[in-house]
């Protein structure tokens, strides 16, 4: 059984894995970090995305043994000292989850968006989440909140939210 | 004093989004019990065949293999069938007809995924490669999918003891009265539609964990449920025989619901007896393709419709039959869906004075249909706004006018339909205006040549539609055939130091009822919203409650904490007056305070729990210690929301492809208690009303296989398919629940689809096209175009 060794979170991290394991499944059934969730089985709803050194992927689609020494950080690696990053902020400031389930994917997917697009408009913000699917909110909170979360980023004033 | 800003009325941002925003959250796959296992459901991959013989022996040898079970082993157990909870009655009164449904297929399967087998073993994987290795022998039988064809003579028989494939054939209405009324008409308007088949897709897939404990001899089911105390209710007593005392059920975060976790489903009965027969813990999680072809469905309706009008436009008598799709099994409220929610709703928020509808359920060899957000009212109201639009430009009135001229009046009220409903509050004139105003109705002409210009077909659509929420009295269901009841109830525990736990029978599935309750228990105990938590989903906690559906949670979950949270106030008061010495008469409860009425002699609510809980100087003669306080609440009525949708479309007429670009939802939900949660519930049932209306179709082939099986070929609305939705309310109150609230889940999904097909219909009347079946699709949008260009070619 292969073994795998990677940074979660700023910390080392290794399991044994079976050569098809998903990087998902190390993530949630090894160790323990349940905040990435699994909505379907062909890569197309997003709950699953985490940061693979620097970058967004959907950890469904990704084999655990891909990432030997590879920097992974998890919806749980943003927070620190019980303190929201600005986009989780954002995202609660604007209503943008109600049942959660799709909420770390999203938190990920923005953070990419905003990564290479500091100040993206709404159209580009509709766009960028072609792969990150919502069956809550109608998109138009998280939209909002991944707007006011960039301007928070960029460190203008969050607009008052959900006016 | 000013309004609180954690009370009824604020935008209070939600106590639970700290754990969800952080990973936090406890979803059923995220639960590990010790010693769990993992079962792999086998399927049946025909929609209809003879099961002639199942050989597990293979798979019990494969490595890490625990149990194979199949239906028979369960029959042997005794397993009773998955129970329906709802018997409609046909014309002549006789009951509908109620086939079995074991959680495992014994002898024939009738659907695509229908379970056969179940492995357990020491892994999801072992368990899935095991499942290879079983054996079935299938004979194939001739399938039947849609309710055109199940009707039709010699059709293949799902059901032996369903002739003609028909669950019931049902009636509401005074059907001499439509006659006459259609016999005086001077227009009858006509349509036949079909209400397009969902699949809900809430994006946690169900998941559920059978647990057993040989020592105590209980059971504890953790399940992806939205009523936990129904699924312990049904799975104990009709199912597995498991008294309710020994019987847990447990549904902790859910993400996301939409009514599919309402039903009982075989994989939680499977679970859990599986859990008793091999004493470990069984865990099953759906993959998403196992959700598609088991999760109860949603809509799947043909209908034809006739309304009568007068010369002026007012209507005289409406004339509804209706086929409805129940799939191959009950689901476990089924019947209810197309007759009790769906035709009672028909007269709209018009004055229509005669309504017939005559309603057949049939079963076919698909997934079984059940409520999904809106359940039934969505079909009523799609009909209904779209035949009057039909109307108006038959009889060259403006859809707004048309209207106007059959709304119920705003003094109308208490006003009784002639399909049994009877509504208590409302004002159509308000929501319509606030809505045209909002939209900028009047300034879409010059919106329609600017798009005109661009080679865009701009089209404006309206619905003004009804719906009925908090399904209620009990007695009155019980009457219609509801083998449940339907009140919910409420523990407000006040604690010493008076902090407060709120144990409900509602289960939040993204609704946030922590939030929104704890806002009740804070503006009604005058106590920070802080101090109050709000605990739902097990039922070791709470008392017996109904859950969450057809949005119940605030008109009637809401109303019993505030009946508990009432007999709380006045034990409060006996408490007050005898550590202030004054009459309980005088004494007045204020801002989380107890006073004498006229001094400034008072305790806290803080105080007064103290003494409850310590009760040094008490008077125990007469009252018990403590402050807890239960109460059941049966609602006297549905409540009514009704408001108005207004949609505008563009089309591109060279590849049909339509693009929402405003949508205007005014909605009257009674009292407002947390705007900003409304505001989010109204835009997520308005994207799964554009969802139905453009992009979702649930597709099987003519041999019962589900072509869209998965979220590659169902399409699932995406943020860049949907526009901004602009969403407020205007308020007329509930008459009969305390807190005046009416309900907002499902008005979105409701009111949006026939205000977008309105909207393209509108865009497309210049090719004389009258309408367009859902989903509006590039192709059938393209494929419309095409037909009329030809025709008038022609």
């Amino acid at each position: 059984m292969p073994h795998v060794s990677l940074t979660v979170n700023g910390k080392p991290a290794s399991a044994d894995v079976e050569n098809r394991t998903l990087l998902v499944q190390l993530l949630r059934e090894k160790l323990g970090l349940t905040g990435t969730h699994v909505g379907c089985d062909t890569s197309q709803c997003g709950a699953c995305v985490v940061h693979v050194n620097g970058r967004s992927v959907k950890s469904c689609t990704i084999l655990a043994v891909q990432c030997e020494g590879a920097n992974v950080t998890t919806i749980e690696g943003l927070a620190t000292d019980g303190k929201l990053h600005p986009m989780q902020e954002a995202f609660r400031e604007n209503h943008g989850l109600q049942c959660g389930f799709c909420t770390p994917g999203m938190v990920m997917s923005a953070l990419d968006l905003v990564k290479h697009n500091p100040d993206p408009s709404e159209r580009e913000v509709r766009e960028w989440l072609e792969g990150n699917l919502c069956r809550c909110t109608g998109y138009h909170n998280i939209v909002k909140s991944i707007l006011a979360g960039a301007a928070a980023m960029r460190g203008q004033p969050t607009k008052a939210a959900a006016e | 004093m000013a309004p609180r800003d954690d009370g009824i009325g604020a935008a209070v941002r939600r106590k639970e989004d700290f754990r969800f925003l952080t990973g936090r959250g406890l979803y059923v796959d995220d639960i590990v019990r010790p010693g769990q296992l993992y079962a792999y459901i086998l399927r049946s991959p025909h929609a209809h065949a003879e099961i002639r013989a199942i050989d597990t022996a293979k798979a019990m040898r494969a490595k890490g293999v625990v149990a194979v079970f199949t239906g028979a082993d369960m029959a042997k157990d005794n397993v009773g069938s998955l129970p329906c909870g709802w018997q409609v009655k046909n014309k002549d009164g006789s009951p509908m007809n109620e086939p079995p449904h074991p959680p495992l297929a014994v002898d024939r399967v009738r659907h695509v995924g229908d379970p056969v087998a179940v492995v357990i073993a020491d892994s999801r994987e072992a368990a899935k490669d095991a499942a290879e290795l079983v054996e079935i022998d299938y004979r194939p039988l001739p399938a039947v999918v849609s309710v055109a064809e199940a009707i039709k003579p010699g059709a293949p028989q799902v059901w032996d003891i369903a002739p003609g494939n028909t669950c019931y054939d049902w009636e509401i209405g005074d059907k001499a009265a439509v006659d006459a009324a259609f016999s005086r008409a001077h227009h009858v308007a006509r349509i036949e539609l079909v209400n397009n088949r969902l699949v809900p897709n809430a994006m946690e897939p169900r998941a559920a964990i059978g647990d057993f404990d040989p020592a105590s001899g209980e059971y504890t089911l953790y399940t992806t449920s939205q009523n936990p105390h129904v699924i312990r209710l049904l799975m104990g007593a009709f199912v597995l025989h498991i008294p309710e005392s020994k019987l847990r059920v447990y549904a902790p975060d859910v993400g996301g619901g939409f009514g599919s976790k309402i039903f009982h489903y075989a994989e939680e009965a499977i679970v859990t007896w599986a859990a008793g027969k091999v004493k470990r813990p069984v865990k099953w999680t759906a993959e998403r393709s196992e959700s598609f072809m088991t999760d109860a469905h949603g809509r799947d309706h043909v209908t034809r419709a006739e309304l009568a009008l007068d010369r002026d436009g007012k209507f005289l008598g409406l004339r509804v039959s209706t086929l409805a799709n129940m799939g191959a099994y009950l689901s476990t409220f089924a019947p209810c869906v197309p007759t009790y929610l769906y035709a009672t709703l028909l007269a709209g928020v018009y004055t229509t004075p005669a309504i017939y509808a005559e309603v057949r359920a049939v079963f076919t060899n698909t997934v079984p249909v059940d409520a999904y957000r809106g359940a039934g009212r969505p079909e009523a109201t799609y009909l209904l706004e779209r035949l009057v639009d039909v109307a108006a430009r038959e009889m060259n009135i403006d859809p707004v006018e048309i209207r106007r001229r059959n709304f119920i009046a705003p003094d109308a009220f208490p006003y009784q339909t002639p399909v049994a409903l009877q509504y208590d509050s409302g004002n159509y004139h308000a929501t319509l205006d606030q809505a045209l105003k909002a939209a900028d109705w009047a300034g879409f002409p010059k919106r329609r040549e600017e798009a005109r210009k661009r080679g865009k077909l701009r089209g404006i659509g309206i619905s003004t539609y009804i719906e009925a929420c908090g399904i209620a009295p009990s007695n009155v269901v019980g009457a219609l055939g509801a083998r449940a009841g339907l009140y919910e109830a409420a523990e407000v525990r006040v604690h010493p130091t008076g902090t407060v736990t709120v144990f409900t029978g509602c289960h939040s599935h993204g609704q946030g009822h922590e939030t929104t309750y704890a806002q009740l228990v804070a503006e009604g105990l005058g106590i920070p919203i802080e101090n109050v938590e709000i605990v739902h989903g097990d039922t070791a906690k709470i008392p017996f409650g109904m859950g969450t559906y057809g949005s119940r949670s605030l008109a009637v979950g809401g109303s019993a904490i505030v009946r508990a949270m009432d007999k709380i106030i006045r034990k409060g008061k006996k408490i007050a007056s005898h550590l202030l010495e004054a009459a309980e008469a005088d004494i007045e409860f204020k801002d989380g305070k107890f006073t004498v009425a006229g001094t400034d002699r008072s305790k806290t609510f803080a105080e007064v729990a103290l003494a409850a809980y310590v009760p040094h100087n008490y008077p125990l003669d007469e009252l018990e210690p403590g402050l807890d306080e239960t109460a059941f609440y049966d609602p006297k009525n549905f409540t009514f929301p009704a408001g108005c949708h207004i949609c505008e479309v563009e089309i591109d007429p060279d590849t049909g492809v339509t693009q929402v670009v405003n949508f205007t939802a005014v909605d009257d939900v009674g009292r407002v208690i947390n705007p900003m949660i409304v505001e989010g519930q109204v835009q997520g049932g308005v994207a799964q009303g554009i969802g139905q209306a453009l992009l979702e179709n649930c597709v099987y082939d003519e041999n019962g296989q589900l072509l869209t099986g998965s979220m590659m070929d169902y399409t699932m609305p995406r943020a860049d398919n949907l526009p901004s939705i602009a969403v407020s309310t205007h308020t007329t109150l509930c008459t009969h629940n305390p807190l005046g609230v009416k309900g907002c889940g499902e008005v979105g999904a409701i009111g949006a689809p026939p205000a977008v097909i309105n909207a393209i219909v509108d865009a497309l009347s210049s090719y004389g096209i009258t309408h367009i079946d859902m989903p509006a699709t590039p192709q059938r949008v393209w494929k419309a175009i095409q037909d009329a260009r030809m025709k008038q070619a022609a």
